[in-house]
């Protein structure tokens, strides 16, 4: 049990070192995709009564947040959420949808 | 013991470095021998989870899916059948889908977890084995909190109806049966409890329905908090025009018992309360396996999670999402945001698989909409990041709020965000 313990330990520790430098996942523009997904449907592509984001251009995906984000499109929720994005974070998820099948 | 610890990591490693190979469209039907993830509950939290464990890990995991219920049933949207918009078959989704994507749904209860051996035991005595496991328990309704609803015959009189299903139902025909002029109350515990509007969503639903059915009726709030905990001004509102004359708010009724005889409610310092229909929504805590898991670690009712990984902060390998959780600042026990937490756990129980950190920055949101009338509805909104100072998600300054007054417009939104929301955890 302990050498099995040992083993584990030894991965485990492989694994980490790269992980303690490590800032950004590679999946990081997947993940925050994932949280629109909710309203805008899976991948999002939407189940309906909701945009279909998948596919669209990337800039006009920026775009629309942008112009959310500073309250140059009036809606109900879009401009309260697009706040709590960076433009780092809305580049990543544009570039994210547009590559996905509509 | 036929696998050990080394084995399962190594096949993990293998199956997870597999999942985005050459080969992942070739197989026709390839046997899931890829590691074992468990998911105890198929609600916001669990189901997405599930769905989501499959999508990014194309269809690698052994996946199973352990639910009591035959169908889901969303308690978002539940309160519209209690008004009578809506009915149950309308807030049902059946788990086929899931079923087709190859994740195993039993339709069962766990009842034990031992985080040892790594297995769960289901009602007919049989374990499933797990590398990882995930707690969706949703709540247990604390009835022996309130004096005199022990009893199956007090429950089935003083309804709570706040697990959606045959007690929505069972409310709504009470509310039809209440005679014009008659008083329907609301109790409602102390935060945090499951859905922070939904009692006060569920007072415009009822004031909705007596306005048009039987308008000498009234709705009386009992809140065992010291305010609306939730879309204050808002439901304010509402019930100071739309509702005035039918919905009355009283903060400060702590329950402590019940009479089920004479369906009276009884308070810590408020004066005693007749109802003709007693809707009682009891304190909650972690659904009962979080319990029996030994994952609850605040206060004895909720589960303190790594919010990087939702992984318990005491047992490894056991992930909890959802309304069981111990929340984050401004974090709301709410479908959306259970959505939110099974995509976090799904993303780090994969890199955990393949030998990663979970991601460092994760960001999640929350939308709830409230049903002032049938269409007319409120939104409260929110987005949060994590901290890693703290430790914990923060909400980002700035963002987030809620709207101006209600219309029908996030009426249609909030129709779309339900059946967006079911699709993207059940389709």
């Amino acid at each position: 049990m302990n050498s099995q313990r040992l083993a584990v330990a030894v991965l485990l520790a492989l694994v980490a070192i790269p992980s303690a430098a490590q800032t950004t996942d590679p999946n990081l523009a997947r993940d925050i995709a994932a949280g629109c997904a909710n309203c805008h449907g899976t991948n999002g592509v939407s189940a309906g009564g909701m945009p279909t984001l998948a596919g669209q251009p990337k800039a006009d995906l920026v775009k629309k947040m942008q112009d959310f984000k500073a309250g140059r499109t009036p809606a109900t929720i879009m401009p309260q959420l697009a706040k709590g994005y960076s433009d780092e974070q809305i580049d990543l998820v544009a570039g994210w949808f547009a590559a996905q099948k509509p | 013991m036929t696998i050990t610890p080394r084995r399962q990591f190594l096949k993990a490693l293998g199956a997870a470095g597999l999942a985005a190979g050459p080969l992942a469209g070739c197989a026709v039907s390839p046997a899931r021998s890829g590691p074992r993830v468990v998911i105890v509950g198929g609600g916001y939290g669990g189901a997405t989870c599930a769905k989501y464990l499959d999508l990014w890990s194309n269809g690698k995991l052994d996946i199973t899916l352990v639910e009591a219920d035959a169908a889901f049933v969303s308690c978002p949207l539940s309160n519209l059948v209690i008004g009578g918009s809506k009915q149950l078959s309308d807030i049902t989704v059946s788990y086929d889908a899931l079923v087709k994507r190859g994740i195993k749904v039993r339709y069962d209860t766990a009842q034990a977890v031992d985080p040892i051996r790594q297995t769960v035991r289901i009602s007919n005595q049989l374990d499933l084995p797990y590398d990882r496991l995930v707690l969706s328990p949703g709540i247990e309704i604390l009835f022996d909190q309130v004096q005199g609803l022990g009893s199956p015959e007090a429950q089935a009189k003083i309804l709570h109806a706040w697990k959606a299903g045959p007690q929505t139902v069972a409310l709504r025909r009470q509310l039809e049966a209440m005679p014009d002029g008659g008083v329907f109350a609301i109790s409602i515990p102390k935060a945090p409890y499951r859905c922070p509007p939904g009692p006060y969503e569920r007072a415009c639903q009822a004031a909705w329905y007596f306005k048009r059915a039987k308008p000498r009726s009234k709705v009386l709030i009992l809140d065992g908090n010291e305010d609306v905990v939730s879309k204050k001004g808002l439901f304010m509102k509402a019930w100071n025009e739309d509702y005035k004359g039918i919905v009355e708010y009283r903060p400060n009724y702590v329950l402590t018992s019940v009479d089920a005889a004479t369906m009276t409610a009884k308070f810590d310092i408020a004066d005693n309360v007749k109802a003709d229909v007693l809707n009682v929504i009891p304190p909650q805590r972690a659904g009962a396996i979080a319990a029996q898991a030994g994952v609850i670690t605040a206060n004895n009712r909720w589960c303190e999670v790594d919010f990087l990984s939702f992984e318990s902060i005491k047992v490894p390998k056991i992930h909890v999402l959802g309304d069981s959780i111990q929340i984050a600042p401004l974090m709301p026990k709410s479908g959306h945001m259970a959505n939110q937490h099974g995509k976090v756990a799904a993303a780090a129980i994969l890199n955990a698989f393949a030998g990663m950190p979970p991601n460092p920055t994760p960001v999640i949101n929350n939308t709830c909409y409230s049903f002032i009338t049938d269409r007319d509805v409120v939104h409260v909104d929110s987005v949060h990041v994590y901290d890693k100072e703290k430790k914990t998600f923060q909400t980002v300054q700035g963002s987030g709020g809620l709207s101006p007054g209600p219309t029908a417009l996030e009426g249609e939104y909030a129709f779309a965000w339900a059946k967006n929301i079911w699709s993207d955890m059940l389709a």
